[in-house]
């Protein structure tokens, strides 16, 4: 690239809006990535979307020349985890896409502006690139008593959501809370809070459950809109095949240890030591379809079960309130009180029938019954 | 003692008999194998070992054995004769059987000391069949849907989204651990009234489930 193309690219960075005239792969080089980084990203995030390694190229020369997309980003009743799980994505490269790359015009917790500084970029952007831009939400939407329960700039998250979810070329819901309601939803819901998909039923929404959102999961669904053109095919619960597609048990790096028979009995037992399966100590593997095992978090360093915690099932729908307990395998029988497991109430319940008939046995052993005659007979 | 000399009369039909045998079986490998994967004992003593992978293995091969067998009886129940025919399992329905029901339910109730004799099926138990299928077909379901989770978006999987629907996962687990309790509940109450009715009709109840024949005040061809 010419000196005097750069110079003008540089200037237009200045702009604002305008960059979007550049391909991503001339802003990389310009902030100085290297191609050899740029293709290591391409490869990774080609295997994260589940793709085979030949089509790495093809998703480096997509990528190369597809304009930037712009992405607003809105706070709703969240921890803002996944804005950390964003910003603390280790790699610089897989960072610098998401945050520079994508012109994030509009993200609450890390933009300069404030107040109706900032409440006016929204409405720009919105407005200048309706139905063409991607919404990104963080955090549950309240419902009840019309919303009140959460609001930005004055306006309800509810009304907020309507607005530009429904402009949006797709909405990306990141997080639990975002895609189902999450700890928010969770019993007694207070707020009426409730998932993106639910609460603006027309918007096209990809949801990007856990928590939280694993940002390589991000970014693959952002690369993969922009490489193919098109959202990445769903499940039944809105959530990418490529990344929700498959079970954490079956790709589980301790699975052989379930199937073998080796399990961890005890917190700090020599199983646990030895990194033995955690299915006893009420792991959610078996109930949970996420990529954690091969994505893993923090730059493929760990994730739960890696670190010898139990999965929690969190990427799964109302996980909060079925997916428990978390460290037993199965609930209590609801309405027998605390500690009223399934086996001893069946227990019981087998005993008390056993009781029951030996007591009528022995009542019956003491009567002399006549047996069947011709008055008693069938038939 | 009986006074009488009985007549010999075929009740149980072969396909009946085996659909009964191949429930107990079923049924007892089902209990053992779902305890240990509900509660895994830590048999392994390598990691290449492959105990809770067998263990799971017969779970599931027997669990289509005996929805096979679950299958071919109801299809039976159209087909076999009237002691294996679907109206038996219903008896509440008509008139004449509520009232073999009440006298059933007088004698058991100890108020009675005359055994109604019954050629096929007494109609209490036939009730208590009518209320195991239905916890048959909820553990077939709950499992079904359980093992499915392997293969998502598979045939399976698709076909049973309404039990997802209706279910959480852990909901799905606890019914169908717990169900296995009620099934127990049944197999007292079974044997006992098979072991009660044996000893008080003299009509060879346990073992007209092995031979198929049972035997009966009047003859059949009166």
């Amino acid at each position: 690239m010419s000196r005097q193309k750069i110079e003008e690219e540089s200037g237009l960075i200045e702009h604002g809006l305008e960059t979007r005239d550049c391909s991503i792969g001339e802003i990389l080089r310009q902030r100085g990535v290297s191609r050899r980084d740029f293709l290591k990203f391409c490869s990774a995030v080609t295997a994260a979307m589940a793709l085979p390694a030949s089509f790495a190229p093809q998703v480096a020369q997509a990528l190369d020349e597809v304009k930037r997309p712009t992405l607003v980003w809105l706070e709703m009743q969240s921890c803002s985890g996944d804005t950390e799980a964003l910003l603390r994505s280790a790699n610089p490269t897989v960072a610098e896409i998401i945050l520079d790359i994508l012109s994030v015009d509009y993200h609450e917790t890390i933009m300069a502006a404030a107040g109706h500084q900032a409440e006016e970029a929204l409405d720009k952007t919105i407005a200048d690139h309706k139905g063409n831009y991607i919404c990104v939400i963080e955090g549950s939407i309240s419902m009840k008593d019309g919303g009140v329960y959460g609001s930005t700039g004055g306006k309800s998250h509810l009304d907020r959501a309507r607005q530009v979810c429904g402009g949006a070329l797709a909405t990306i819901a990141v997080g639990t809370c975002a895609s189902y309601g999450g700890i928010a939803a969770a019993v007694p819901n207070p707020t009426g809070a409730v998932g993106v998909m639910e609460a603006v039923p027309g918007a096209t929404v990809i949801n990007l459950p856990g928590c939280p959102v694993n940002a390589d999961n991000l970014t693959a669904t952002i690369v993969h809109y922009l490489v193919f053109g098109k959202i990445p095919a769903l499940d039944s619960h809105g959530r990418p095949l490529f990344a929700y597609g498959k079970r954490i048990h079956d790709n589980c790096e301790r699975r052989p240890h379930f199937d073998a028979g080796q399990y961890v009995e005890h917190w700090g037992d020599d199983g646990h030591r030895k990194g033995f399966c955690l299915y006893k100590m009420g792991c959610k593997g078996p109930a949970t379809f996420h990529n954690c095992p091969t994505q893993r978090y923090n730059e493929k360093t760990s994730w739960p079960i890696g670190a010898g915690h139990p999965c929690a099932g969190c990427s799964e729908p109302a996980f909060w309130d079925t997916m428990g307990p978390m460290y037993k395998r199965l609930p209590n029988v609801p309405g027998f009180g605390i500690e009223a497991t399934a086996d001893k109430i069946g227990v019981g319940l087998v005993a008390g029938a056993a009781a029951a008939f030996a007591v009528h046995g022995a009542l019956n052993a003491l009567r002399k019954d006549k047996e069947p005659s011709d008055e008693t007979k069938e038939g | 003692m009986s006074e009488s000399c009985k007549f010999k009369r075929y009740v149980w039909e072969l396909p009946v008999r085996w659909c009964h045998w191949i429930n107990v079986v079923s049924i007892i490998t089902l209990a053992v194998t779902g305890l240990l994967i509900g509660k895994p004992y830590s048999f392994g003593s390598s990691a290449s070992d492959f105990t809770m992978g067998w263990i799971r293995f017969v779970h599931f091969s027997v669990a289509y054995l005996f929805t096979v067998s679950l299958v071919s009886r109801v299809l039976w129940s159209l087909i076999g004769n009237e002691y294996a025919g679907w109206r038996a399992f219903f008896p509440f329905l008509t008139s004449k059987g509520r009232e073999k029901m009440i006298k059933m339910l007088r004698y058991y109730m100890l108020v009675d000391k005359e055994v109604p004799e019954t050629i096929g099926h007494n109609p209490l138990a036939t009730t208590a069949y009518t209320a195991l299928f239905a916890i048959y077909v909820l553990m077939i379901l709950t499992g079904f849907s359980l093992y499915a989770l392997h293969a998502p978006q598979g045939l399976m999987h698709k076909s049973l989204g309404f039990m997802y629907a209706m279910f959480s996962n852990q909901g799905m687990r606890l019914t169908h651990h717990f169900s296995m309790y009620l099934i127990f509940g049944f197999i007292v109450n079974h044997i006992y009234s098979a072991w009660l009715m044996d000893i008080k009709e003299h009509g060879s109840e346990i073992s007209s489930m092995f031979s198929g024949y049972k035997f009966t005040v009047h003859n059949e061809k009166e």
